[in-house]
């Protein structure tokens, strides 16, 4: 199964300062453990809202707004994509994960999990390709 | 708001997946004896399973575990000694063996568990175990599945699957196999077996199909996740970035490759916007790192690189297909197989008209391993009707679907040969 997990953005995040020497470090070591368990797919950092922009959709009509963004929390600072057994182990995953912005503020960590396509339904179909899935490999 | 409040059970479960590769790889190396290490890894379990959902999950639950499995290791170890003590009567050393012991298990906890992850994974693949008693034990000690899951995964009853664990247990301790990374001459071959295991793995999963247990398709993120594992323990080993790079790329392609009622949809009729970008971004990284800029690849890499034309391509017939008819001469040279030789000339007719296929196909005629092998004869059918020789083409498509094994396939088989009776 495939989960996001979604940092949500911080005071100082959107105030355009860098993370500190420390965090950085803690960061990167948190990632290589990802990546040595096989389960880290990408993973990425946003800059602050006010670099960004909102298309507000209303009938009829598209609006651009400009950032910064006031709701904090809401923002999206940004995320991790894993690749793991169970919605569990990608919370025992995100548990693990640095203070993301410094430990003055509270922070928070969204799990969401991606829309994926379920069984095949069951036909004389599918067991065609229970057979044939190899050949068809080999076609390539 | 609720408290999402995940039961204990699958918390411990996703626990247990993420700590027991790293607590049997140490314990093996204390212990030198895998099957012994995975004992003690599963009994810290059991005391975990008994005492997390009173007390609540540690904060550090790796770290618990391993001390937990280290209690239990140590009280085997005295009451080892004693009984030695007792039947020889050699009290005088045991207590300093005793001391050397505790005190490798201290060790163990504290070193660096890559090489040791390593030694589990050339270990649990030995070529001292048969194929089945290798994916079993990879998928037990370094996927952390239960038997129950790799019994569903392998449609095998789970006391099947469980007897074939404990003999392969048993059979690696009465081997002797040492808990080590193989070096020189023999290192070549113990990978490739390593790389066959995981690749089994993945295309196990990738054959699964409508009414499978879910943990049949699992097959296929688990194996990738293995790949993935090795290639950051021996990322020297152009081979593994090649594995995973196929195994991403192919993967990229699951949504893709059945229709709405379960049909298998071929390569070029997939809709190629169902294919995950994501995935192959991963899997052409992956092969960049494989590929060796003066040629001299590894099967595993040109298969990749295969499969990389396909998903470099952005519609059908912007297909490569002279690259993908020299990866195929390269492969053909790495690892010569009949169906390679036929899938060579299959791209051979793509890149360069339907005779010069022909002619590699006319070669493969008295191929005794594809005597029954439908495709043979539905791709010179196919070859003979594009060149206008529709008799011989029907003949071939009459012939391949009097070999298919399935009734769609046939009836596709027996229309394109009225087809050409047609023309």
């Amino acid at each position: 199964m495939r989960f996001m997990m979604i940092v949500k953005s911080q005071k100082d995040w959107e105030a355009g300062v860098m993370p500190s020497e420390e965090l950085m470090a803690a960061m990167n070591k948190y990632n290589e453990e990802l990546m040595k368990a096989g389960v880290l797919l990408d993973v990425a950092g946003l800059r602050p809202s006010s670099e960004g922009v909102r298309i507000r959709f209303s009938p009829g009509k598209r609006t651009v707004i400009d950032g910064p963004f006031t709701e904090s929390k809401e923002l999206v600072g940004g995320y991790w994509i894993l690749q793991v057994k169970s919605l569990e182990e990608a919370i025992e995953w995100a548990k693990r994960a640095p203070f993301p912005c410094g430990e003055d503020e509270d922070a928070e960590i969204e799990i969401r999990s991606f829309l994926e396509v379920d069984d095949f339904a069951p036909s004389e179909a599918a067991e065609r390709a229970r057979e044939l899935g190899k050949t068809f490999e080999n076609k390539k | 708001m609720a408290e999402p409040t995940p039961d204990i059970h699958r918390t411990i479960d996703a626990v247990w997946r993420i700590e027991s590769p790293k607590l049997i790889a140490s314990l093996a190396r204390m212990v030198r004896d895998v099957g012994l290490a995975e004992d003690l890894a599963q009994d810290a379990l059991v005391v975990a399973l008994e005492r997390w959902p009173a007390e609540g999950i540690p904060d550090n639950p790796g770290a618990w575990l391993m001390t937990a499995a280290k209690r239990r290791g140590i009280d085997l170890l005295r009451r080892e000694t004693l009984l030695e003590r007792k039947h020889e009567e050699l009290g005088r050393d045991v207590t300093a063996r005793q001391e050397q012991a505790v005190s490798d298990l201290d060790r163990a906890l504290d070193d660096d568990v890559g090489d040791d992850l390593l030694r589990l994974i050339f270990t649990a693949c030995h070529p001292v175990l048969s194929r089945e008693a290798r994916l079993a034990l990879t998928l037990r000690m370094l996927g952390g599945l239960t038997t129950d899951e790799i019994a569903r995964a392998f449609l095998v009853p789970e006391a099947t699957l469980a007897q074939r664990i404990v003999r392969a247990k048993r059979t690696l301790a009465e081997a002797r196999v040492p808990f080590e990374i193989p070096r020189g001459e023999d290192r070549a071959a113990r990978l490739s077996s390593v790389l066959e295991v995981i690749y089994l793995i993945f295309n196990e999963g990738y054959t699964a199909t409508a009414g499978d247990d879910w943990m049949r398709p699992a097959l296929c993120e688990e194996a990738l996740r293995l790949g993935r594992v090795l290639a950051e323990l021996a990322p020297q080993e152009l081979e593994v970035h090649g594995l995973v790079a196929l195994m991403e790329i192919q993967a990229s392609r699951l949504k893709a490759r059945t229709g709405a009622s379960g049909e298998p949809i071929l390569l070029l009729d997939q809709n190629r916007a169902l294919w995950d970008q994501l995935l192959i971004r991963r899997g052409l990284a992956a092969l960049a790192k494989a590929e060796k800029p003066g040629g001299g690849s590894g099967p595993y890499t040109l298969q990749a690189a295969i499969a990389a034309c396909h998903a470099r391509a952005r519609t059908p017939d912007q297909t490569d297909w002279a690259r993908i008819a020299s990866l195929y001469a390269e492969l053909a040279r790495v690892s010569p197989s009949p169906v390679v030789e036929l899938n060579r000339a299959v791209a051979v007719a793509m890149a360069s008209g339907p005779a010069a296929g022909l002619a590699l196909v006319e070669a493969l005629a008295s191929e005794p391993s594809l005597k029954d092998y439908h495709l043979l004869p539905s791709v010179r059918g196919d070859l003979l009707a594009k060149l206008g020789r529709n008799s011989e083409a029907r003949a071939e498509f009459e012939r391949a679907a009097s070999l298919a094994r399935n009734a769609r396939e046939r009836e596709l088989l027996l229309g394109r040969a009225r087809a050409c009776a047609r023309d």
